[in-house]
C-alpha cells in the first residue's frame, strides 16, 4: 500500500544535487515525487516540479498553438488552474519566429504566461500538415508554406528553435510514421528516432533550464516498441512521452502499445502519452501508468459549440437549447456555468465570437476538473471506484462500453459491471 | 430619471449626471457620456471575467432588437426579461431598434412597419409587435419605434416628411400600448427626432415629439459618413434648441472622437459606444491623447513620428472617404502593420488597461497575422478602457474649464495630418 505514502523520488536536480552539477552529467530542472500509487492499476499521483511551478499529474495540457489558448486570456487560464500549456514549434518558429521570440524573453514572455509550457518538435505537422515533406537521415525536408521556400528541420534546429522559445518541457525531433502504416517504414523510423535523439541531447543549450523528453516510437508493432524502450531508457533524459499513437489506429492496439511502454518505463521519470483527450482515453491511460496528456481536441471542439460534460457532450448550437434555461453542468463551477444558460449560449452563438470563448473555458475546466478528480481518487485509495463511477455516468447502460476500455482496465484488475 | 445638469459650457455643451435610474433608482450616468456597445449583451468579444478587467464602466448596456427580435420565443418562456437572460445583473438595460455597427439594408419600409436584421434574416416590425417584443426583454429604457430610413443622400423632401410624420405616428402608438401594460411601468421611452438634413423637419420632428411623454430623445439618422459633419452639427444645435433641458439627447450612429466633441458642443449628452469595437475589427487600437494635465511634456500618449507617418499614409489612402465607417481614422494605429512586429511596448504607454499592463504590440500583430481569437479580446479590451476614458476626460475637462485645450489635444493629430495633406496635395 502505496497510497499514502510520500516518497521523494527526485529524477535528478533536488537542492543538494545542484552542488554535485559539475561532477554529474546535465543536472535536469524536474523533479517527480510520486504522492501515490493505485495499489490496483498502474495509476499514480504525484508532483511535477518544473522551472515555472509544480503540477500536479496526471495532468491534462491544453494546448496553445500559436502562443494563445484560442481566445482565453493568460490570466483565465491561469484561474482555472492550467499550470502547464503546450505551444507548437512549427507554428511558432515560421511566425512569428524564433529570433523575434528569444527577444521577448521567451514565450513565456511573449504571451505573458508565467507557468509551465511544453513545445513539440514541429516534425508532428510537418508530417501531418505539409503535403511536400520528405524524410532523410538529416531531417524533415519541407516547403515553407509562407514563401515556398524549402526548408530542413533537423533535430538540432528544432532543438535550436526550442530553446529560443525557453519552454520548461522540449520534445526530441522523432520520425513520425502514420500508426496504420506497417512494414519496415516502421522499424526505420524507430531506430531513426532513438539517432535523432541523441543528436537531440547533444544540441541542448540549456540543460540545466530546459528538459528534453524522449519520444517511444516503435509503431503497433510489440518488438520494435520493445526495443526503442530498451534503448532509449538507456539515455539520461528526464522524462519519456508514448508517441505515434492516437492516429487512426484501433483502439486495441493502441491501449496494448500504452500499456507495454509503461511497463517498461522508468517508474521515477514522467511518462507523456502524446496527442490523448479524450475523457475515457484519459482515464483509461491513467490507470496504464501514465501522467501527462495532450489534445487540441477540448479547445477546437469547444469553437463549434461542443460543451463537454461527465454524461457526454452536449451540442449548445443544437435546437433543443434554445429554451434550456439550465447552465451546461449544473454541477460545473467553471465561470460560464455560474452565469450562463444553454439558451443564452445558444443564442450568443448567432451574434459574437464571445461564444466560443464560454465554451472553451468550460471544456478546459471539465478537463482539468476531471484529472483533479482522478488524482484525488488516487491519493485517496478509490480510484477503482473512481472508473465505474465515471463510465456509468458517461454511457447509458454497460453494454455501451467500449470493448478496448472493458479489455485495458481488466488488464490492470478493474472489471466493470 | 433626472437630469441634473451641474455646468453649461459655454458655447455649448452639458455637464451632468442622471440619476434616479433603473428599478431601484440607485443608479446613475454621467453626460456627456456613452453606453455599453454589446452584441445580445456581450461586449463584442468579452466574457465576464474579461470585462470585469475594466473599471468604470457605464451603467447603461445597450442591446438592439436587431440582435433580439429572433429570440423573441425564447424570452416569452424565459418570462424574467433580457438582463436575467443574458446574465447580466447591475446594469441598466437600453433597447435600442438597430445595432448601430452593423449596417442594414434600406427600402424595407411601410407606414405600419419597420425591419431589422437578425442572424437568420429581416424581420418587420409593426407597432404590436415591437410592443410585445419590449414586454419580454423588459429594458430599463428604450427607443421609439421610428423610421430611420432618411440618412441615404438624396432623400427627397416628401420622403424625409414622411419619415417625422410616420415616426411620430409610431410614438403616439407604442406610448398608447406602453401605458395600458402593466409589464412596462417604469419603463421609459426615448421619443426618436428624425427629418434627415432638412432643418423645418429636424424642428418640427423635435417640437412634436417633445410634447409627448418621453423621458429622452434619441437623435436619428445622422450617422457618420451619411451626412457632412457641418451640417449635422447646425441641424443638432437647431434640434437641441427645442428639447427641454431637463432630459437626455442620445445621438446614434456617431462614434469618432473629433466628431463627439463637435457633438457635445452641440448639446448631445449621450453616445452609443460603437466605434471601439469597430476599431477593433479592423485590427486597430485607439491611441489618440486626451491628457489634459498641465504640463504638456508629461503627455504621454504621444504618437511618434514614424507612427503618424503611418497614420497619414493611412489617410492618404483610405481617410478620404469618410462615408466608408470600416476606414482606419487617425485616432488609431494598426497593429497589423509590419513595423509592430518587434515593437516590445504596450499599445498606449501609460494606459492601465488588462491588455497594456500585460501585452506588447510585438504579440498583438502576432496575433493578428495568425488570425488568433485572442487579438479581439485584447483590442476589445483596450479600445473600450481607451474610449471610455475619453469621455472620463471630456466631463473634467468640462468641469476645469479646459474642453479648449483637449480639442486641440484630441484634434492635433487630425489637424497636424490634414495640413500635411494639403501641403502635399
Amino acid at each position: 500500500m502505496a497510497a499514502t505514502v510520500e516518497r521523494v523520488v527526485a529524477a535528478e536536480a533536488s537542492e543538494k544535487q545542484m552542488s554535485a552539477k559539475k561532477v554529474l552529467s546535465a543536472a535536469s530542472p524536474l523533479t517527480l515525487r510520486i504522492v501515490a500509487e493505485c495499489s490496483v492499476t498502474k495509476a499514480r499521483a504525484c508532483e511535477l516540479i518544473l522551472p515555472h511551478s509544480a503540477v500536479s499529474t496526471p495532468v491534462f495540457m491544453p494546448v496553445g498553438t500559436q502562443g494563445t489558448m484560442k481566445g482565453i486570456t493568460v490570466d483565465q487560464l491561469d484561474d482555472l488552474g492550467c499550470r502547464i500549456c503546450l505551444g507548437n514549434t512549427y507554428h511558432l518558429g515560421m511566425r512569428p519566429g524564433p529570433d523575434l521570440i528569444e527577444k521577448a524573453n521567451g514565450l513565456h514572455g511573449f504571451m505573458n504566461w508565467e507557468r509551465n509550457l511544453l513545445t513539440d518538435s514541429g516534425g508532428f505537422q510537418m508530417v501531418s500538415l505539409v503535403e511536400l515533406s520528405e524524410v532523410t537521415e538529416g531531417g524533415v525536408k519541407f516547403k515553407s508554406p509562407y514563401d515556398g521556400k524549402e526548408i530542413l528541420l533537423s533535430p538540432e534546429k528544432s532543438i535550436a528553435i526550442q530553446n529560443s522559445l525557453g519552454s520548461d518541457i522540449m520534445m526530441q525531433l522523432d520520425d513520425v510514421v502514420s500508426s496504420t502504416v506497417t512494414g519496415p517504414r516502421v522499424e526505420e523510423a524507430m531506430h531513426r528516432s532513438i539517432r535523432w535523439l541523441d543528436r537531440c541531447i547533444a544540441a541542448n543549450k540549456n540543460p540545466d533550464k530546459q528538459n528534453l523528453f524522449a519520444i517511444i516510437q516503435g509503431g503497433l508493432n510489440v518488438d520494435l516498441r520493445k526495443a526503442c524502450l530498451d534503448e532509449m531508457t538507456q539515455r539520461d533524459v528526464p522524462g519519456f512521452a508514448i508517441g505515434g499513437l492516437s492516429g487512426g489506429e484501433e483502439k486495441d492496439d493502441f491501449w496494448r502499445m500504452v500499456t507495454l511502454s509503461t511497463d517498461h518505463l522508468p517508474r521515477e521519470k514522467p511518462r507523456y502519452l502524446m496527442g490523448v483527450g479524450y475523457a475515457v482515453d484519459l482515464v483509461v491511460c491513467v490507470a496504464l501508468g501514465c501522467d501527462m496528456f495532450d489534445c487540441v481536441y477540448p479547445t477546437r471542439t469547444a469553437r463549434f459549440g461542443s460543451a463537454l460534460v461527465p454524461w457526454g457532450s452536449l451540442q449548445v448550437k443544437h435546437r433543443q437549447y434554445a429554451k434550456d434555461f439550465q447552465p451546461i453542468d449544473p454541477d460545473c463551477q467553471c465561470p460560464t456555468c455560474k452565469r450562463h444558460s444553454r439558451a443564452y449560449l445558444h443564442a450568443l452563438f448567432k451574434s459574437d465570437s464571445a461564444a466560443m470563448h464560454h465554451i472553451t473555458i468550460h471544456n478546459i475546466a471539465y478537463q482539468l476538473n476531471l484529472m483533479g478528480s482522478v488524482r484525488q481518487s488516487i491519493v485517496e485509495g478509490r480510484f477503482p471506484d473512481f472508473i465505474r463511477t465515471f463510465m456509468k455516468r458517461l454511457f447509458p447502460s454497460p453494454d455501451q462500453y467500449p470493448g478496448w476500455a472493458v479489455d485495458a482496465l481488466a488488464s490492470v484488475n478493474v472489471t466493470l459491471e | 430619471m433626472k437630469l441634473e445638469l451641474s455646468r453649461l459650457v459655454q458655447g455649448g455643451g452639458r455637464l451632468g449626471v442622471l440619476k434616479g435610474l433603473g428599478r431601484t433608482k440607485q443608479l446613475s450616468l454621467e453626460v456627456p457620456g456613452c453606453l455599453l456597445y454589446t452584441h445580445l449583451g456581450t461586449v463584442p468579444h468579452l466574457t465576464q471575467d474579461t470585462l470585469q478587467t475594466l473599471s468604470n464602466l457605464p451603467s447603461v448596456t445597450q442591446v438592439s432588437l436587431s440582435n433580439i427580435a429572433e429570440h423573441q420565443e425564447v424570452l416569452e418562456e424565459f418570462k424574467d426579461g433580457f438582463r436575467k437572460f443574458a446574465g447580466l445583473h447591475d446594469t441598466l438595460l437600453y433597447c435600442s431598434l438597430h445595432d448601430p455597427a452593423a449596417p442594414f439594408p434600406t427600402g424595407h419600409i411601410t407606414n405600419k412597419t419597420v425591419s431589422v436584421w437578425g442572424s437568420g434574416g429581416r424581420i418587420e416590425l409593426n407597432v404590436a409587435k415591437f410592443m410585445a417584443l419590449q414586454k419580454v426583454v423588459q429594458p430599463d429604457w428604450y427607443q421609439s419605434m421610428a423610421d430611420g430610413e432618411t440618412w441615404q443622400n438624396n432623400t427627397s423632401l416628401k420622403r424625409v416628411r414622411k419619415s417625422v410624420d410616420r415616426t411620430l405616428a409610431h410614438l403616439d402608438e407604442c406610448l398608447l400600448l406602453h401605458q395600458n401594460s402593466q409589464e412596462l411601468e417604469g419603463v421609459e421611452v426615448f421619443g426618436v427626432v428624425e427629418g434627415g438634413d432638412v432643418l423645418e423637419e429636424r424642428v418640427r420632428s423635435a417640437r412634436e415629439t417633445a410634447k409627448r411623454p418621453v423621458a429622452g430623445f434619441c437623435l436619428d439618422s445622422l450617422r457618420a459618413g451619411s451626412i457632412d459633419p457641418a451640417l449635422r452639427t447646425q441641424l443638432i444645435t437647431a434640434v437641441t434648441k427645442e428639447l427641454p433641458e431637463d432630459k437626455p439627447r442620445l445621438l446614434q450612429g456617431v462614434g469618432r472622437p473629433d466628431e463627439v466633441l463637435a457633438c457635445v458642443e452641440a448639446g448631445v449628452d449621450l453616445f452609443e459606444s460603437f466605434f471601439p469595437f469597430q476599431v477593433t475589427e479592423r485590427g486597430c487600437a485607439l491611441c489618440f491623447s486626451f491628457d489634459i494635465s498641465p504640463d504638456p511634456e508629461s503627455a504621454v500618449l504621444q504618437l511618434d513620428d514614424e507612427e503618424r507617418d503611418a497614420a497619414e499614409k493611412t489617410q492618404l489612402n483610405g481617410d478620404l472617404n469618410p462615408d466608408d465607417q470600416t476606414q482606419m481614422t487617425s485616432f488609431e494605429i494598426n497593429l497589423n502593420d509590419k513595423r509592430y512586429q518587434d515593437d516590445f511596448r504596450p499599445l498606449v504607454e501609460g494606459c492601465g488597461c488588462y491588455c497594456c499592463k500585460n501585452h506588447q504590440r510585438a504579440y498583438l500583430h502576432h496575433l493578428l497575422v495568425t488570425n488568433e481569437l485572442l487579438a479581439g479580446v485584447l483590442l476589445m479590451i483596450h479600445n473600450t478602457a481607451h474610449y471610455h476614458g475619453f469621455f472620463g476626460a471630456l466631463r473634467e475637462a468640462m468641469a476645469s474649464d479646459k474642453v479648449d485645450l483637449l480639442k486641440r489635444r484630441v484634434l492635433r493629430e487630425r489637424d497636424e495630418q490634414t495640413e500635411r495633406k494639403e501641403q502635399d496635395g
